[in-house]
C-alpha cells in the first residue's frame, strides 16, 4: 500500500490487429483498434460503450494482455501497476491473469467448465496463485455467495454449472472474478444476455459488489443506460476509435460529439397513441395452447383485440408465450381451444387450410434477419416472391414494384440483385419488411424485429416502421421484451407472464398506475437513461419489502 | 446417477434388439434373396432328385420362420450349425479362429489407439504449422489407398525388399508370443495405418473442439499454465469424445481385419468368411455376419454409454 | 467466380478428367485388346509393355486402362444410384417428418448397424455375382449413408425461418423443397457425392479382390492385384500399379470435392 496514487491501468495508442477470412480471399490482417488511450485510477469504475465492432470487449480483454482468436495486440503500451504488460514474460502474464486482473464474461454458462463443481472454478485461481489456501478462498467464496445474493451460499458451491439459473450463474462468476482480491475486473456484457427483471438483481449485486471491494473495474456495454448506474467514467467507442471520453455525469447529461448524443436520445421515439375503432381487425378468443408431447399450456386462456390500422405490443420475458401467440395467430401452432377471429371471419386453426387470401393479408417479421431469408436468393427474388405469387406479377413489372418497394424501406437503386449475405443487419431486416408489404397485408406481426440490432439501427428500423403504418395503414401485432420499444410504437399493450395476459389495454392505461405486481416489477427493472436510477429503484424497492 | 443409469440400461437394451433385428436381417437377407442354397452348392448340372434330397436334408422345405428360431437358439447356445462344405461344427472352427482375429485386432489397436491420440495431440498444439499439415496430408493418402493394397505395398518394400518380416502371416499354438508378434508385425503395421489417420483426425477435431470452448479462455484468463489447463480443464471434457474416436476406430478394424487377413493369409475369421462367401457356405457366411456385426454393435454400444456417463448433466441432475 | 481456380483444385480436376476420359476412350487408347497375351509371364517395364506385363503375359498398361474403365464405370453408375435413393428418401423424410421418417431413419439405423463390407458379402454369398447385382447392393448399402446426411442437413434448412416464411406464404411443398431447401443443401451433398465415389472405388477394389467382385476375364483395379499378388514375394511389383491409379484418382477427386465446397459455401458470404 505505500506506491504513489498512481494509475492502476494505463492505455497509451492501443492498436489491435486481427485476421480475417473473407470467403474466397486470402486471410489477411486489418485494425480494429486505431489508437486509444485512457487511464483508470484504483476503485474507480469506467464504462466503455459502443456498438457492434466497436472494439469495446477487444480492448477490455488487452487490459489483460490477451487477444481472442485471431486477434493480436500491435502496438502501444497497457500498463498494469506499472509495468508494460505487453512486454513482460509469459509467467508473469500468468501472475496478471487471474491475480491482479479477472474477467467476468456475457455468457457465464459457457464460460464455467460443465465438468466441475462451482466452487473448485471459484477458487482455482485465488488457490493456484497462491494468494489464498483453499480453505481460506472457500471461505471468502461463500462470503462472496452471500453478497451477491445467491440462494444458499453455504451449498452452492457444490453444485455444478447446470444445476443454477443463468442470472445465479452470472453472479457466480462475478464471485470466480472477485474471490481472487484482484486490482481490476473487466465486465464483458454481464447481463446482455439475461432478462430485464434478472438482469437489474445482477446489477445491483455487481455494483454493491465493486463499491464494497473497492475493486477497479472496466464495465462493457452497448446499453448507456446500464453503463450509467454503474461507471464513473464513460468511453464511447465507434469501429475503434475513440469517440468521446468523460464523466458519466458529462456524458449522459451534456454529450459534446453528434454520436454520444444520438446514443443518449435513443429510444426516445415517441408517438400519439391512438384510440380503438368499433370493429377490431383480430380478435384472440380464449385461446389456448400446448406444444406437440408436453404436458402443460403455454398458452392460458389469452384475449386480446388488435384495431385496424394500430399496434399492439405483446411484451414479456423469455418463457412468457408471446412469440406462441404469434405461432397460434400464423396457423403455425393450433390451438388446443379458443379462436382466432380476423377481419370478421374466423380463421382455420391450421395454417394448411386457410384460403391464400387470409394468408396474405397476414404476414410475418422475424427477429433474425439472417435466417429468415434465403441466403441463394437475391434481394429481387425475395420481394418479387409475393408479388408473383398472390399478384402474378412478371417480368419488367414485378422489377418496378420491387423497386418501388426497396424506395419505400429508403435502400434505393443498387440493392435489387444483391444477396442478402452481402447486406448489413439494418438493411437485411429492412428487406424482411418489404417482403411483408409486397403481400398488400393488413396485419404484420413482428417478432422481435429488433432485438438482434444495434440501438441506432434498430431506432431507424422503428421510425420506419411507424412511418409505412401512417402510409399503408397496416396493423402490427409487435412482440417484444423491450419496454422503451413499446412506449416507442404501441397504441394497446398486452403484458404477458407465464403463459397468460396479466395486463391488456390500451397503453397510457397499461403505463400509468396502479400497477399488478409483475408489470410494476418489469416496468422498474427496465434501466432509464439517468444517473441514480438503480439506487432509486434499490431504495424504494427495500422500502417497500420492509413496509410489507 | 438415476438418469445416466436409466439411459444406460435404455442404450443396452436398444443393442440387444439391434443385435436381434440384424441376426433377422442377415437370415432374411441369404433366404429371401433369389438364389437356392441347394443349387449353388450341386451346381447347375445337378438332377431334381439330388437337389429335392440335399433341401430336405438342410431343411429348407421348412417355413423360413421355423428355420430362423432353430437358427437362433442353436446360436444362442453356441451351435451355428454345420459348415454345408466339409460338415464341421461352425462353433469349433469360428472359435479359434475368432481367437486369432482378436489376437491381432487387439495388437493392432495397442499400437494404434496410443499414437493416434499422442499424434492428434501434436496436430492440435502444432495447429496449423508443418506437423498438422503433414499429419493432415499423409491422412488424406491414407484413406485413399484401400486396406490390401497398403498391405501390398508394405508386403513389397518392408517384407520382400527390405526383408524386415514374414511377408505371410501363419501363426500357431505351439509359437511362442515373441514368434507370434513377429509372424504379425506387418498385418499389425497395415490395420495401424487404416485406423490411424481417421482416429488422428476425429481426436484432433474432438480436441480442437474443446480447446475452443469459453471454459478454457476463463482458464487461461485465470492464468493458468498450459498443462494445467490441459489436464484439469480440457481432458475431463475429453474423455467422451475420444473414447467415442476409438470406439468407432474400432469397429472399423473389424472390417479392417477381413481384407488384411486375406492378404496375408492369416488364419482368422476374415478369412474364414470370405473362403466360405466363395463356396457359397450360407450357414458359415451367417455365422461369421453375426459375429461381426455383434462386435460392431457392440463397440459402438460402449462408445454411447461412455459418453453417457462422462455428462456431467446426466450424473449430476438437477 | 471461376476465374481463379485454386492450383490443388485445378491439379484436382485434371486428373479426374483424365481418368474419366481414359475410362470412357479405353479401346481407342489401350495399346492391345483387353485379355490378349503379348508376352511372357511378368515381363519387366519395356518400349513394347510400357509397364511391363502381367501374371498371364497379357499387356499390363492395357489392363490397367479397361480395369479403370471398369472400376470407374461401376463405382459412378453405384453413387448414382446411392445418390438419387439416399437423398430423394433423406429429403422426403425431412420434409414429412412423423411416422414416414421415424421408420426410414430407423430401418436406415438397423442397415447401418452392420458393417458395409460385411452385409455385401452376406449378400453376395446367395446372389450370382454380376455387374449390375455389384452396383445394387453397393449402391443401396451406400445410400443409408446420403440417406443420413441429406436427411440432416434438410432437417437443419427446414427449421429456417426463410422456411417458415414460405410455409405461411402458402407455398407448396414441390417449392418448398426445390426452391428453399435443394439450392442450400447442394454444396454439403456435392461434396459428399465426391466421398462417396472415392468410397464405391475402394469398394469394389476390394470385393474384386477378394474374388467377389468384377470376375476374370474382365479386368478391374481390385482384379489385377489378385491376379498379381503373387508376384509380390518374387519381388515383382506389378500388383502395386492400382495403388498408384487409386491413389491419384481419389486424392483428385477429394481436391475438387474439397474445392467445391469451398466455393459454394464462399457464396453464402457474398460474391467475391
Amino acid at each position: 500500500m505505500s506506491e504513489p496514487r498512481d494509475s492502476l491501468l494505463k492505455v497509451r495508442d492501443l492498436r489491435i490487429g486481427a485476421t480475417v477470412y473473407p470467403p474466397g480471399e486470402k486471410p489477411h490482417e486489418i485494425e480494429i483498434v486505431h489508437g486509444v488511450s485512457f487511464d483508470l485510477e484504483p476503485g474507480r469504475v469506467l464504462g466503455l460503450i459502443g456498438e457492434s465492432g466497436a472494439g469495446k470487449s477487444t480492448i477490455g480483454l488487452a487490459s489483460m494482455a490477451y487477444g481472442r482468436g485471431g486477434v493480436k495486440i500491435t502496438g502501444g503500451e497497457v500498463r498494469v501497476n506499472g509495468r508494460d504488460i505487453l512486454k513482460t514474460s509469459l509467467s508473469d502474464l500468468r501472475r496478471l491473469r487471474g491475480g491482479e486482473v479477472t474477467y467476468v464474461s456475457q455468457s457465464a454458462a459457457a464460460s464455467f467448465n460443465p465438468a466441475k463443481p462451482i466452487m473448485e472454478q471459484v477458487t482455482e485461481a485465488a488457490v493456484r496463485h497462491g494468494k489464498f489456501t483453499r480453505k481460506q478462498a472457500e471461505d471468502r467464496a461463500v462470503g462472496l455467495f452471500r453478497k451477491l445474493g445467491l440462494p444458499n451460499p453455504e451449498t452452492i458451491g457444490k453444485r455444478y454449472p447446470h444445476q443454477v439459473s443463468g442470472g445465479q450463474l452470472q453472479r457466480c462468476m462475478t464471485a470466480l472474478a472477485l474471490c481472487p482480491e484482484p486490482d481490476l475486473v473487466v465486465f464483458d456484457e454481464p447481463t446482455t444476455a439475461l432478462d430485464v427483471t434478472t438482469q437489474i438483481d445482477v446489477l445491483m449485486a455487481i455494483k454493491e459488489a465493486i463499491r464494497d471491494t473497492g475493486v477497479a473495474a472496466i464495465y462493457i456495454t452497448h446499453d448507456l443506460a446500464v453503463v450509467a448506474q454503474v461507471s464513473d467514467d464513460i468511453m464511447v467507442l465507434k469501429l475503434g476509435d475513440m469517440v468521446e471520453y468523460g464523466t458519466t455525469d458529462q456524458i449522459i447529461n451534456n454529450p459534446q460529439e453528434e454520436y454520444t448524443q444520438a446514443l443518449v436520445s435513443v429510444r426516445s421515439i415517441r408517438h400519439e397513441e391512438k384510440q380503438p375503432t368499433d370493429t377490431p381487425l383480430l380478435q384472440v378468443e380464449n385461446v389456448t395452447a400446448r406444444y406437440k408431447g408436453t404436458k402443460f399450456d403455454v398458452l392460458k386462456d389469452v384475449n386480446v383485440e388488435l384495431h385496424p390500422g394500430q399496434t399492439l405490443a405483446v411484451v414479456g420475458e423469455s418463457g412468457s408465450g408471446k412469440s406462441t401467440l404469434a405461432r397460434v395467430i400464423t396457423g403455425l401452432l393450433p390451438p388446443g381451444a379458443g379462436r382466432i377471429v380476423f377481419d370478421g371471419h374466423e380463421l382455420t386453426p391450421d395454417l394448411a387450410t386457410r384460403p391464400r387470401d387470409d394468408l396474405r393479408e397476414l404476414q410475418m417479421i422475424y427477429q433474425m434477419a439472417d435466417v429468415a431469408m434465403n441466403p441463394r436468393q437475391t434481394v429481387g427474388t425475395i420481394i418479387g416472391r409475393p408479388l408473383e405469387f398472390y399478384f402474378g406479377l412478371r417480368g419488367a413489372e414485378k422489377r418496378r414494384r420491387v423497386q418501388e418497394l426497396l424506395d419505400e424501406i429508403e435502400m434505393g437503386e443498387g440493392f435489387i440483385d444483391r444477396y442478402p449475405a452481402e447486406l448489413s443487419g439494418g438493411q437485411k431486416q429492412r428487406v424482411c419488411i418489404a417482403r411483408a408489404l409486397a403481400a398488400k397485408p393488413k396485419l404484420i406481426i413482428c417478432d422481435e424485429v429488433t432485438s438482434a440490432l444495434d440501438p441506432l439501427v434498430a431506432d431507424g428500423i422503428l421510425k420506419l416502421l411507424l412511418n409505412l403504418q401512417k402510409i399503408e395503414d397496416v396493423a402490427y401485432l409487435f412482440i417484444t421484451h423491450d419496454l422503451a420499444t413499446v412506449r416507442a410504437i404501441a397504441d394497446s399493450i398486452a403484458v404477458m407472464y407465464q403463459g397468460q395476459v396479466v395486463r391488456y389495454g390500451t397503453k397510457s392505461e397499461v403505463l400509468s398506475p396502479p400497477f399488478d405486481d409483475y408489470t410494476d416489477l418489469l416496468l422498474s427493472s427496465v434501466p432509464e437513461m439517468r444517473l441514480g436510477w438503480l439506487e432509486d429503484v434499490i431504495a424504494s424497492r427495500r422500502m417497500e419489502s420492509a413496509g410489507n | 446417477m438415476v438418469p445416466a443409469l436409466k439411459l444406460v440400461v435404455q442404450r443396452v437394451a436398444l443393442g440387444l434388439l439391434l443385435l436381434f433385428l440384424v441376426s433377422v436381417l442377415i437370415f432374411a437377407g441369404t433366404q429371401i434373396l433369389p438364389g437356392d442354397v441347394a443349387q449353388s452348392i450341386l451346381g447347375q448340372s445337378a438332377t431334381p432328385e439330388a437337389l429335392a434330397n440335399l433341401r430336405a436334408e438342410l431343411g429348407l422345405n421348412e417355413p423360413a420362420v421355423t428355420r430362423y428360431l432353430d437358427w437362433l437358439f442353436g446360436a444362442l447356445q453356441g451351435d451355428l450349425g454345420t459348415a454345408l462344405t466339409n460338415g464341421a461344427s461352425i462353433s469349433e472352427s469360428l472359435g479359434r479362429r475368432l481367437g486369432n482375429t482378436m489376437f491381432l485386432a487387439f495388437w493392432a489397436a495397442v499400437v494404434a489407439v496410443p499414437l493416434a491420440i499422442f499424434l492428434g495431440l501434436l496436430a492440435v498444439r502444432y495447429r496449423d504449422r508443418w506437423p498438422d499439415k503433414l499429419i493432415s496430408g499423409v491422412t488424406l493418402a491414407s484413406i485413399s489407398i484401400p486396406e490390401f493394397l497398403i498391405g501390398y505395398v508394405l508386403m513389397y518394400f518392408v517384407g520382400v525388399k527390405l526383408g524386415l518380416a514374414p511377408s505371410v502371416a501363419m501363426i500357431n499354438d505351439t509359437m511362442s508370443l515373441g514368434q507370434k508378434l513377429h509372424a504379425i508385425a506387418l498385418p499389425v503395421a497395415v490395420l495401424t495405418l487404416v485406423v490411424l489417420a481417421h482416429m488422428m483426425r476425429m481426436t484432433r477435431a474432438a480436441i480442437l473442439n474443446v480447446m475452443q470452448s469459453a471454459y478454457i479462455e476463463t482458464a487461461e484468463l485465470k492464468g493458468l499454465s498450459m498443462f494445467t489447463i490441459i489436464w484439469r480443464h480440457a481432458f475431463p471434457n475429453s474423455i467422451a469424445p475420444i473414447v467415442n474416436v476409438v470406439m468407432l476406430n474400432l469397429a472399423y478394424l473389424v472390417v479392417g481385419v477381413v481384407v488384411v487377413e486375406v492378404v496375408f493369409t492369416y488364419p482368422g475369421m476374415g478369412q474364414y468368411l470370405v473362403d466360405h462367401v466363395s463356396k457359397r457356405d450360407v450357414p458359415v457366411v451367417q455365422a461369421c455376419g453375426l459375429v461381426f456385426a455383434a462386435v460392431y454393435i457392440g463397440l459402438n454400444m460402449i462408445a454411447d454409454i461412455v459418453s453417457i456417463l462422462s455428462n456431467p448433466r446426466l450424473r449430476h441432475p438437477k | 467466380m471461376t476465374k481463379n481456380i485454386p492450383i490443388a483444385a485445378a491439379i484436382g480436376l485434371f486428373f479426374t478428367a483424365l481418368y474419366f476420359l481414359m475410362a470412357i476412350l479405353a479401346p481407342w487408347i489401350a495399346p492391345y485388346g483387353m485379355a490378349e497375351v503379348v508376352g511372357g509371364v511378368w515381363e519387366p517395364p519395356s518400349a513394347e509393355h510400357l509397364i511391363g506385363t502381367d501374371n498371364i503375359g497379357r499387356d499390363l498398361l492395357t489392363r490397367m486402362i479397361y480395369g479403370g474403365r471398369t472400376t470407374i464405370f461401376i463405382a459412378t453408375a453405384a453413387t448414382v444410384l446411392s445418390f438419387t435413393t439416399g437423398s430423394v428418401l433423406g429429403f422426403l423424410a425431412a420434409v414429412m417428418g412423423g411416422w414416414v421418417d421415424q421408420v426410414m431413419s430407423r430401418f436406415v439405423d438397423l442397415l447401418m448397424s452392420i458393417p458395409s463390407l460385411i452385409f455385401a458379402l452376406v449378400v453376395l454369398s446367395v446372389m450370382p455375382v454380376t455387374v449390375p447385382v455389384l452396383i445394387v447392393v453397393m449402391g443401396l448399402l451406400d445410400s443409408t449413408r446420403v440417406y443420413r446426411l441429406a436427411r440432416a442437413v434438410a432437417v437443419d434448412i427446414n427449421v429456417m425461418d426463410y422456411v417458415e416464411a414460405a410455409k405461411l406464404r402458402g407455398e407448396g411443398r414441390i417449392w418448398i423443397i426445390f426452391r428453399e431447401i435443394l439450392p442450400n443443401a447442394l454444396s454439403p451433398l456435392v461434396a459428399e457425392m465426391g466421398l462417396r465415389f472415392i468410397f464405391m472405388v475402394l469398394f469394389v477394389s476390394t470385393l474384386s479382390f477378394l474374388g467377389l467382385g468384377v470376375q476374370p476375364p474382365a479386368a478391374d483395379w481390385g482384379g489385377i492385384v489378385k491376379e498379381n499378388k503373387d508376384g509380390i514375394v518374387y519381388g515383382i511389383g506389378a500388383a502395386l500399379w492400382p495403388a498408384v491409379a487409386i491413389a491419384t484418382l481419389a486424392i483428385s477427386v477429394n481436391l475438387v470435392a474439397d474445392w467445391v465446397l469451398n466455393r459454394t459455401t464462399s457464396l453464402k458470404g457474398g460474391r467475391g
